[in-house]
């Protein structure tokens, strides 16, 4: 059996291998996200499911926030905060990402199934 | 009324390959699939040997009519699984077409097998995502299908490698023009 493997062969198996092993790695765990979490005023206010598309109104004391949720990414959207931090911050994608809108007092934070150092309690 | 088609030796030669292709192709529709996408493949043998004895043109002519007519035996001619079944075919036989040129003393048909399923289901997942799925969570299935890719991949390219090996006599470069 071992005849029929040439040393080429060797190489492009360990080779898929490694790209099947680098893929798990990086779709099925470490920084994957999974949920966004939407606080206001510090407290919970949902958690939204990164696997279906959708817009969540979160509401501070200026006003709404727009939180978009598409292709696993989340974003605040719209906010009424005059500088615009937490719109400009973009989409985030990974576990641990947040974005903060002050004074709108509204935040998202993504979330995976792994527990990471909670940058908003701490 | 009778019709004649002019056939050439090389004509009957890839119908029976593609006989064989076609046979391995509803036969594995059988087996039951934990993931749809996820199979042996095991019609590819035929197309490496094809590739191997034959040549590119061969190859292609095998592949493109063992996704026809499978899908017309199977009743999925046309439909999502038809297309996904041609776009594998594709993109693996340009894999294959590029791959072949690596040098033969260092890379055998195993090689060349893995090529050609990993280029199988990239292209198949392109398809989906594009067309069918546009939602970047199918992204999560692709280790899976890598795995099962690198699995039927080396397999198939090992029974090929065997094939083409030690069943020389298996097909013959001349095929004999049937007896009228």
């Amino acid at each position: 059996m071992f005849r029929l493997i040439k040393p080429g062969d060797w190489l492009v198996l360990l080779g898929g291998m490694l790209a099947t092993g680098a893929l798990f790695a990086s779709l099925w765990q470490g920084n994957a996200a999974d949920k966004a979490v939407v606080r206001s005023g510090g407290k919970v206010v949902a958690e939204l499911s990164l696997a279906e598309n959708r817009i969540y109104i979160a509401h501070g004391p200026l006003g709404a926030s727009r939180i978009e949720i598409h292709n696993r990414r989340a974003r605040v959207a719209a906010d009424p905060s005059p500088r615009q931090y937490c719109v400009k911050q973009g989409w985030l994608a990974r576990a641990g990402d947040a974005a903060l809108c002050l004074p709108n007092q509204v935040s998202l934070e993504l979330t995976g199934a792994k527990k990471l150092y909670d940058s908003l309690n701490y | 009324m009778q019709i004649n088609i002019q056939t050439t030796p090389e004509d009957h030669r890839i119908a029976r390959l593609a006989a064989f292709a076609i046979g391995l192709s509803v036969m594995e529709a059988v087996i039951p699939s934990p993931l749809p996408g996820i199979k042996p493949g095991l019609a590819n043998i035929v197309t490496l040997l094809v590739l191997e004895r034959f040549g590119l043109r061969a190859a292609i002519w095998v592949s493109v009519l063992r996704v026809v007519a499978g899908s017309l035996l199977l009743g999925t001619f046309l439909s999502p699984s038809f297309v996904l079944s041609l776009s594998g075919a594709a993109v693996s036989l340009l894999a294959l077409a590029l791959a072949r040129h690596l040098p033969k003393v260092w890379f055998g048909a195993v090689s060349l097998s893995i090529f050609a399923a990993f280029a199988h289901i990239a292209g198949q997942m392109a398809v989906v995502y594009l067309w069918l799925i546009p939602h970047a969570g199918i992204l999560y299935l692709a280790p899976v299908f890598a795995a099962a890719a690198l699995l039927f991949g080396s397999v198939n390219g090992l029974i090929a490698a065997r094939l083409l090996t030690e069943g020389e006599g298996v097909f013959p470069a001349q095929t004999a023009l049937p007896q009228p």
